[in-house]
Order: structure tokens, then C-alpha cells, then sequence
């Protein structure tokens, strides 16, 4: 694939130099000419000097044939505008933006982002999980719809008991539980044990009631 | 009629200005509170300063409640980000966006967003006083 990462802080760069061992194709944006000579030493020609909410940039880089625009900068509104002119003007399939501000998630999912990355929910909900307290921590996400993990605990509510038996919410589906590092697939009689990892998927709005339920 | 200008700079000073003459109920939002003072004593309107991309400023600054919103800060990006959130979170119908460069306001008015572009006419000026007809400039591949 073709990807195009706008941003080389330290998720451009480390995204940029995870994708290209993947064997992807990977141009990553940086406007900073300082930040920018000194990564192209190391990324030589896959990295590109100019401004990714430039229209002129996105064109010299040939955004018409990526198949993916991934935009990582510090700054929401530069997310945004990258994100919507890639797929406004040059039809790039799969656009995804770094939300710093949660308050921005529900909009740039509205505005036509289709994936939305929010580091600020990511990083409470590992906190909360080191301080044992009692999260979902979301995984992916598409349009209204998650998919989260929640860690399973002797005193779950859920703990010993058959999934079909817990009241899910009608929006939510257990998937899997990592168990002793093996995935089980979660049906109806399987039980939910302690120490499980249980992956979901749940819909927003009834993310709250299944993080009770669990 | 009520209206929200965000950015106090020349334009939306003068724009607050002209709308509080004309009977409006004029907020003027700016990230410098010193900015407000290009209003002069004869303004009646209130003032609020704050980042304008913040939605507890936007909504302490009554926009739930105005006509007319019209975003006119120097930053293009951001400008488009406030313009989306007035109009996407808080439903207001007549916002009106300071968006520079021509090729952006082109192709934010294809998505329906009312963008002013200062430049485009700056040019349309300077080429009718040289006497060259201009192309009228779109985004876009």
C-alpha cells in the first residue's frame, strides 16, 4: 500500500519506520525544516519537506494514488483539514486523524475522517488500568461502533459466569477472551474466567452499560 | 439579530462595529483581550476573549443563540475547524469563514461551508485595474 503519514513526531516517525519494514510504501510530511534534515538522514527519500494542509504539498506527493492518508501532527484543526482535503480533492480511500482534544473525536467523524485515533482517551484508560480501575479501554473504532478490552478480575461482575447470562446490552457482542495468552472465542454457555482479556464490540452509546456489566 | 464574530483583528472589528450601528447584539470573541480596544467606546456589544476553538468559549460567548457566525481569524486551519464545529455541533446555519487561500475556500464550499477568500478578490481587483480578465480560480485536481 501506499501510505502518506503527515507529522514526524514521535508517532509519525515510529509509525513511518514500522510501516516501511512491513514492506509498505510510506511518505511521511514534515514542515519543520529542522526536524525535517535531520530524520532524512536516517529516512533518506521517505521523508518529504512542506506543509500537509497545503494542497500543493498533497499533490507533489502524489496523493491521488495513496491508498491511505495517516495525519499525526499536534494540532487537531491540521488533522482535520489534511484529512478532508485528501478525500475531498484527491479521493484518497482511507483517511486517519490523530484527536488530541476528545471533544473533537465525534466531530471529525462527522466531518468524513474515517478512522479517528485519540490518544488523550488511550493513555487515561492505560492509567486507569494500571490503577485498577474498572475501564474499557477502547481498541478500534469505526463510525459509532468499538471495539474495547476490558480485563476481567476476581471481582468482576461478570467473573464465573455464562456470557448468555450477563444481560448484554442488545447493541454488544463479546468476541473473544485472551486466555493464558491463548484467544477463545466467546459464545453463549462460554464462561468468563478471572485474568481474562475480554474483546468486544459495542456500540457508543452502550459502552457504559457493558462496562458495568463487565 | 445577534451575532458572533471570533477574531477582533481590522475585518471583524469593523464588521462588529457596522453590525452593533445596525441594531445587531454583537459578541466579538479574541485569544488577545487587547485586540477588543480597535472596537473604540462606541461599541455596545459585549466582548469575550479565549481560544476560539474551544467549545466553552464558543458556548459562554452565546453561540447556541446567534444568527450569524463569522469566523475571521489569520489561520486559515483554523478558521475551518471553528466554522465545522459551529455549524456541525451547534447547528448554526449562517456561519461565514475568512478561508485565504482560494484553492481551501474552493474546495470547503463544495462541502457547503461559506468561505470569504480575501485573496481571490485582491486579485480580481489587481487584474481588472491591469485590464486582465481573471479565471474565476477553483480547487481540486
Amino acid at each position: 500500500m501506499y501510505i502518506i503519514i503527515v507529522g514526524a513526531g514521535k508517532i509519525g516517525y515510529n509509525l513511518t519506520k514500522a510501516l516501511i519494514a512491513e514492506g509498505h510504501e510510506i511518505l511521511l510530511i514534515e514542515r519543520d525544516r529542522n526536524k525535517y534534515h535531520l530524520l532524512a538522514k536516517e529516512l533518506g527519500e521517505a521523508i518529504f519537506l512542506g506543509n500537509g494542509c497545503e494542497v500543493e504539498t498533497l499533490r507533489s506527493v502524489g496523493a491521488s494514488r495513496a491508498d491511505m492518508l495517516i495525519a499525526v501532527t499536534g494540532l487537531d484543526q491540521e488533522n482535520l483539514v489534511t484529512c478532508q482535503l485528501a478525500k475531498l480533492l484527491f479521493v484518497v480511500p482511507k483517511t486517519l486523524a490523530l484527536v488530541n482534544d476528545p471533544k473533537n473525536e465525534d466531530l471529525f467523524k462527522s466531518l468524513g475522517v474515517d478512522l479517528t485515533v485519540n490518544t488523550t482517551n488511550l493513555i487515561s484508560a492505560l492509567i486507569g488500568h494500571k490503577l485498577n480501575v474498572h475501564i474499557l479501554m477502547p481498541l478500534l473504532t469505526f463510525k459509532n461502533l468499538e471495539i474495547v478490552q476490558a480485563e476481567i478480575t476476581d471481582t468482576s461482575p461478570a467473573v464465573n459466569r455464562q456470557v448468555k447470562d450477563l444481560g448484554l446490552p442488545v447493541d454488544s457482542l463479546l468476541i473473544a477472551a485472551i486466555r493464558e495468552g491463548d484467544a477463545v472465542l466467546l459464545k453463549g454457555d462460554s464462561f468468563i474466567m478471572p485474568n481474562d482479556t475480554i474483546v468486544a464490540l459495542t456500540t457508543r452509546e452502550k459502552e457504559n452499560e457493558l462496562r458495568k456489566i463487565l | 439579530m445577534k451575532a458572533l464574530i471570533l477574531g477582533c483583528g481590522r475585518v471583524g472589528s469593523m464588521l462588529a462595529k457596522l453590525l452593533d450601528e445596525n441594531k445587531w447584539e454583537v459578541t466579538a470573541v479574541d485569544a488577545d483581550p487587547n485586540a477588543f480596544v480597535s472596537l473604540g467606546d462606541s461599541f455596545s456589544g459585549h466582548q469575550a476573549s479565549g481560544r476560539i476553538s474551544d467549545e466553552e468559549v464558543l458556548r459562554n460567548a452565546g453561540i447556541d443563540s446567534v444568527d450569524l457566525v463569522v469566523v475571521l481569524t489569520s489561520d486559515d486551519i483554523s478558521n475551518l475547524l471553528v466554522a465545522q464545529i459551529a455549524r456541525q455541533k451547534f447547528g448554526r446555519e449562517k456561519v461565514l469563514v475568512r478561508v485565504r487561500d482560494p484553492i481551501k475556500a474552493g474546495a470547503y464550499r463544495e462541502l457547503g461551508l461559506q468561505t470569504v477568500c480575501s485573496s481571490d478578490i485582491e486579485l480580481e481587483m489587481i487584474l481588472k485595474e491591469i485590464g486582465i480578465k481573471s479565471k474565476k480560480s477553483k480547487g481540486g485536481e
